[in-house]
């Protein structure tokens, strides 16, 4: 039981993360059609820039700072990059972005070195919560879950309460109306694009100093951000969030059971020993193949359901 | 900044160019070339980078002490980007520019790929043969079951390490938890582990055991409530960089009393990102470390030492490739040429001195150098800190090569010319 409750916890937190991270990924391409594959690359940018900021400042400055500038770093790239190779359709938007991947990583090896920063959680963030069956829980994670929520929470508002929100979903579907009525409809996309990385640089800023603030990690949260995207269904915020946390609880509980495949059909019958391929897939730990998972949910609902959880449009 | 950013660019254009206009014609006769296969970009660049700065190093060096055949060393590296594939088309590189030397460190999956590579191709090309020197590929199985004539490693395999870290295990400890990385070199620390613990420690109790995919894990707290639940009092890991320290960082902030026992823990990046919670509490297995000449009161080794912090601001701990070069310079004199078979021929039982005075050989049997080795502990009152964290490394058990000559598997096929 308690080990059910801990890790509850822990999945919530590492789900609200994976969210921070996707939203602002799900949010560009369901206005803009561009599936951003530097958007890791920017929360990169926000951890190396939240790290500098923090040195100098302090934490609460950079919390405010790194984003903003990484919303700035978006922009440009939207007016200046974006918005020129668009005229050439996707696939050249998709091969500029993943362009952008690699002149990222190898600009931040440049100017900050290959070695991991020492970009560390605040001392006044850095005690124990509360104890939870004889386990701390550490304040700095309640912390990512307070500004989780409140960006979900004002994200929200933005969209569904204010005219801001009315225009941006307005100009999603029909573009050339709004244009009609007199809205910058470029201009709704800049902002749209320097939002979305200003997300992932708020991502980067509480993400950096709770993993590691070092060049392979946009590398590292790539791919399962876009496993996130695809699996709550592309420019759905509401399936983003959904599939944010079931990531989330499934990488968590999948290394605290230790069943195998051939556990599962235990009940029903006797799964013989085998040494082959099949007999090694059904007899591997959960917990060995838990990271895994992800991937293989995005694969299954791939075929089962390409538009995702609560897309509106196949992938 | 800007000068890392120069260096940095330098090394880019040196290799590009190295690579593009060292055609046979200008190929200058007066060096020895050394064909160098590593990560140099992406993700495990780190890794690339800090042994390509400690072979600038130990090639200035070995070259300030007269080279081989009075010629000079010369590096020629190449990006590995940590792929097999990627690693056999430098080969293929290589051997084009007739360099008879291959050497590589990181991945032992990399190496099992140019063992396999370099030995085909010296036996379809008797002229043109390349002799493998590994730098830092450390599973075991390389120089067991799938050892080959002209792979030499020059580096402590993860036997050797298991046994040192064994060895070094204090006495008041009786329960351990093993995590390691789900790839070649994991799964051959966690069951040697496993065995030199069975052998020499049979009272310590084996409380758990875990394989995490390789630089996959974000969230390293559901680990940690196993270990916790299972009232392990140390980890034993052979994991390295995020998978280290993530783990590390979870694991105390959790309030977890723990000592870490880690092969790797040293390894550039390390100190940085382990930092104060490390300790007393963290432990490495390591070749050499910057308070070894200290702790054994050597001129000479603190003269190594003091060389290389003067410019570099991590750690200098290959020691063996430092051996590396001065066995493969003594054996190419011994040769009288760079023809790789005569050199392989006399690499086989060299053995040199580092400047503290310990022996590395190089066993017959099966081309594994032996080594000393240091368990060592991350503490404060150190006369060297690693990477200005204001902690270093402290030897707790120190091992000479000559006492892991651990037995080898090896059923070597040597050519008959």
């Amino acid at each position: 039981m308690e080990i059910i409750l801990v890790s509850l916890l822990n999945g919530l937190v590492y789900g609200m993360l994976l969210f921070m991270l996707a939203s602002g990924l799900t949010l560009i391409f369901s206005m803009m059609g561009v599936l951003n594959f530097a958007h890791a690359s920017i929360y990169m940018i926000g951890a190396y820039l939240a790290f500098e900021v923090s040195r100098w400042f302090g934490f609460l400055p950079a919390l405010i700072l790194a984003p903003i500038l990484c919303g700035a770093i978006g922009a440009a790239i939207e007016i200046w990059g974006l918005r020129r190779v668009h005229h050439n359709g996707h696939i050249a938007e998709l091969l500029f972005t993943f362009g952008l991947v690699f002149i990222v990583q190898r600009g931040v090896q440049m100017i900050w070195g290959m070695l991991p920063m020492p970009y560390r959680v605040p001392s006044y963030l850095d005690f124990p919560l509360f104890t939870l069956y004889g386990a701390n829980f550490p304040a700095y994670r309640g912390f990512m879950l307070l500004i989780s929520a409140g960006m979900l929470l004002a994200i929200w508002l933005l969209l569904k309460k204010t005219r801001v929100g009315l225009i941006i979903q307005a100009a999603l579907t029909h573009p050339n109306m709004v244009s009609s009525l007199g809205h910058n409809v470029p201009m709704v996309f800049t902002g749209v694009f320097a939002g979305g990385c200003g997300l992932a640089g708020l991502a980067g800023v509480i993400g950096g100093n709770y993993l590691t603030t070092e060049s392979s990690m946009a590398d590292a949260m790539g791919p399962i951000v876009f496993v996130v995207v695809v699996f709550g269904g592309l420019g759905s915020l509401a399936g983003c969030f959904i599939a944010s946390i079931i990531m989330g609880m499934i990488q968590t509980f999948a290394v605290v059971f230790d069943y195998t495949i051939a556990d599962m059909f235990s009940p029903l019958f006797k799964v013989p020993e085998m040494d082959t391929l099949l007999g090694e897939i059904l007899t591997v730990p959960m917990s060995r193949i838990g990271p895994l998972l992800p991937y293989a949910l995005m694969i299954l609902i791939l075929l089962v359901r390409p538009r995702g959880l609560l897309g509106t449009r196949d992938t | 900044m800007v000068r890392r950013l120069l260096s940095i660019t330098t090394l880019a254009l040196a290799a590009s160019l190295g690579a593009a206009c060292l055609g046979p014609a200008q190929a200058a006769e007066d060096t020895i070339k050394i064909g160098y296969v590593d990560p140099l970009s992406g993700a495990f660049a780190q890794q690339g980078d800090a042994s390509l700065k400690h072979f600038a190093y130990l090639f200035e060096r070995i070259n300030a002490e007269g080279g081989a055949l009075g010629k000079k060393f010369e590096i020629v590296p190449y990006d590995s980007k940590l792929q097999p594939a990627e690693a056999l088309i430098a080969l293929k590189s290589i051997t084009d520019q007739n360099i008879p030397f291959i050497m590589h460190c990181a991945g032992s999956n990399v190496a099992a790929a140019l063992i396999d590579g370099v030995s085909k191709h010296n036996a379809r090309n008797p002229n043109n043969r390349v002799i493998y020197l590994n730098c830092g590929a450390l599973a075991s199985d390389l120089t067991n079951d799938q050892c080959d004539f002209w792979h030499f490693r020059f580096d402590a395999n993860t036997g050797m390490r298991a046994e040192t870290l064994v060895r070094s295990l204090p006495k008041t400890l009786q329960s351990v938890y093993l995590i390691n990385q789900d790839y070649l070199f994991g799964q051959t620390l966690q069951k040697e582990t496993k065995l030199y613990l069975a052998k020499l420690r049979p009272d310590i109790k084996i409380v758990g055991e875990e394989l995490i995919p390789l630089g996959r894990v974000k969230d390293f707290s559901p680990y940690i409530s196993k270990v916790k639940a299972s009232g392990a009092q140390a980890m034993i890991t052979g994991n390295w960089g995020p998978d280290l320290n993530l783990m590390m960082k979870t694991s105390v902030e959790a309030g977890l009393d723990l000592s870490y026992y880690t092969y790797l823990a040293h390894v550039v990046g390390g100190a940085t990102s382990v930092g104060a919670m490390g300790e007393n509490r963290l432990f490495t297995v390591t070749e050499f470390h910057p308070n070894v000449p200290s702790e054994q009161k050597s001129a000479a080794g603190e003269e190594f030492v003091a060389k290389w912090r003067a410019s570099h601001d991590f750690d200098l701990f290959q020691m063996n490739n430092y051996a590396l070069l001065k066995m493969l310079a003594s054996a190419i004199n011994k040769a009288g040429s760079t023809d790789a078979y005569k050199v392989a021929l006399a690499l086989e039982g060299q053995t040199v001195k580092d400047p503290m005075g310990h022996d590395y050989i190089m066993r017959k049997e099966d081309h594994q150098m032996l080594e000393p080795l240091y368990a060592a502990q991350f503490v404060k009152d150190v006369k060297y800190d690693s990477e200005k964290t204001g902690f270093g490394w402290k030897t707790v058990t120190a091992v000479e090569a000559a006492d892991l000559a651990q037995p080898t598997t090896c059923k070597m096929k040597r050519p008959a010319s």
